[in-house]
């Protein structure tokens, strides 16, 4: 049972709103110590798991490209385009990109997507710039929320999307564990009952897509008064 | 043969320059801590397949009390304003995506062509490694494309890549250090422990009963893991196998396919899958670092009764 420190220190470190990072790291020793090994196996052993980790973060090598190209404008062309284009909203746009990114991601297709290539410097802007078009300037909490919505269908269009690849790392994985317990299983028939799932996930989401358009207009009526003073206070931080 | 070495070494390149970035910084309050924790960073690509294990430990440890005890500094602001931005942007237009899309695109054609080159039958690239090679490749291809086309200062990425990079601050670390804890978790044991207790809490004599604990049994699991990975494997030993499968007669493909994705709806919820919800609300700057996790629950709640509809009329067919 002592080894479960570890998942304590996560959910209370969590809770608390201590670092992350911080909580993590503590987690991690303690369940080192609190399985019997000593110190120094348990700190050999952290950096052993860390420096095996280091693909883990090869994203942000993309990172000098994408911030030459926001002080370039990126940014501001990504929102452009899309406000030429009359009938984007907000919805409809994630939805599209729901599609692109569900069906991408079924193809093997994984690095069409992502967080600092894509959410940040294009589909973000792209999403604030379609309801911007409409409502004209955002409140801070709306336009957080739209930002919110791009980075989640990121999320949502890989998980349901890449399962139906049959290379992909979980299929394998499956494949891995059911041959150790003496079951094979052809990795077409594992990625085929990844289809209903993949559907239901892009017609829950996209319900809730075409919804957010609904509800971003509501509240920015609602917020017609309530934003200027949003905005005032934000004045006063930045003062 | 380029292995993940060659990775490693941008990644320990661009980190040390991004802490070089912050120690020249002289109007920035926090530059030492920060210049510091990159630093310790680079540090571990550069050289951490050569340190001793221990070593490596400490350098970690290091990192984390500069978090804790003297904090990292906030963004710095942007270097152009809005109007030069919109001056530029109306200038290149179209042309700025051109370095944007070259990621994915050379991305792609190095996960398919590269495979097939070898040097005196030796291959060029780690074939097990090939799409992080190629995904590293890309991003050079990509600066070289912005740099041609764009002539900036030498400078500049290197300053933009340290904005970026402070914006995002200790969460860049997070999904890294959580893949620590799970290989500690690993060691310790952790998951047939908590395998061993929802098998003796929960009863398990109909189908539908096993079927709805192994799949909100894979959501959670995964919760508490951060990662559906970690949780299969011990969660379809413990009930997937010897009850969906063997005593219920369920068909094995239904069952590991759609527990897996119920396994997603769990990574949806978790501040513990950071890479996916922690690292992109510090990446878009969003002031509530679990707002991702706030838009995704409603689907993940609905997915996951979906996934355990589709698995209960299904795996037993």
């Amino acid at each position: 049972m002592l080894p479960l420190i570890g998942i304590l220190i996560v959910i209370a470190g969590f809770a608390l709103r201590f670092n992350p990072l911080v909580v993590v790291a503590v987690a991690a020793i303690a369940t080192g110590v609190a399985a019997g090994h000593a110190t120094v196996d348990v700190i050999s052993a952290f950096g052993k798991a860390f420096i095996d980790s280091r693909s883990v973060p090869v994203v942000w090598l993309a990172l000098p490209v994408i911030g030459l190209l926001e002080r370039t404008g990126l940014k501001e062309r990504a929102r452009t385009v899309i406000a030429g284009i009359r009938v984007a909203t907000t919805g409809r746009l994630l939805l599209a990109y729901l599609a692109l990114r569900q069906i991408t991601a079924s193809l093997g297709l994984t690095s069409l997507g992502g967080h600092p290539q894509m959410v940040r410097p294009l589909i973000a802007p792209m999403a604030e710039a379609a309801a911007e078009t409409r409502w004209g300037e955002l409140p801070d909490h709306t336009r957080n929320r739209v930002k919110a919505n791009a980075a989640a269908v990121d999320n949502i269009g890989l998980f349901f999307g890449e399962d139906i690849f049959i290379a992909i790392g979980s299929i394998l994985l499956i494949r891995g564990f059911l041959d150790q317990n003496g079951i094979h299983v052809e990795p077409t028939s594992l990625a085929l009952w990844a289809v209903p799932t993949a559907i239901c996930a892009f017609v829950i989401h996209g319900t809730r897509l075409l919804l957010l358009d609904r509800s971003l207009r509501a509240e920015i009526a609602r917020g017609g008064a309530g934003s200027s003073l949003a905005s005032v206070t934000q004045d006063d931080h930045t003062r | 043969m380029i292995t993940l070495e060659f990775v490693n070494v941008l990644m320990g390149l661009m980190m040390a320059g991004i802490a070089i970035v912050n120690l020249r910084d002289r109007t920035y309050k926090k530059r030492y801590n920060n210049a510091a924790f990159w630093g310790l960073y680079a540090v571990t690509f550069l050289a951490g397949s050569y340190l001793p294990n221990v070593v490596n430990g400490l350098l970690v440890i290091a990192m984390v009390s500069i978090v804790a005890v003297g904090k990292l500094g906030a963004a710095p602001p942007e270097q152009a304003t809005r109007a030069e931005r919109e001056v530029s942007a109306a200038r290149w237009g179209n042309r700025l995506f051109i370095p944007a899309l070259t990621i994915p695109a050379v991305a792609l054609l190095g996960t398919f062509t590269l495979k097939g080159f070898s040097v005196n039958g030796v291959p060029l690239v780690d074939p097990k490694q090939v799409t992080l090679i190629s995904l590293g490749l890309a991003t050079v291809a990509a600066l070289i494309v912005g740099v041609i086309m764009l002539r900036p200062p030498p400078s500049a990425p290197m300053i933009e890549a340290r904005r970026l990079m402070d914006a995002v601050s200790w969460a860049a670390v997070l999904p890294q250090m959580l893949a620590a804890l799970g290989a500690m978790f690993a060691l310790a044991g952790v998951g047939p422990i908590v395998a061993g207790i929802l098998e003796r809490w929960i009863p398990l004599d109909t189908t539908f009963a096993v079927v709805a604990t192994y799949t909100i049994g894979m959501a959670l699991f995964t919760s508490i893991m951060g990662n559906a990975f970690a949780a299969f494997p011990v969660m379809t030993a413990a009930i997937g196998l010897p009850l969906i499968v063997h005593r219920f007669g369920g068909n094995v493909v239904t069952m590991a396919a759609v527990g897996m994705l119920s396994g997603f709806c769990g990574t949806l919820v978790t501040p513990m899958a950071a890479n996916f919800n922690i690292v992109p609300a510090a990446l878009l700057e969003l002031p509530d670092q679990n707002a991702v996790i706030k838009v995704q629950i409603p689907t993940a709640l609905m997915l996951l009764a979906a996934n355990t509809a589709i698995m209960y009329l299904f795996v037993f067919r």
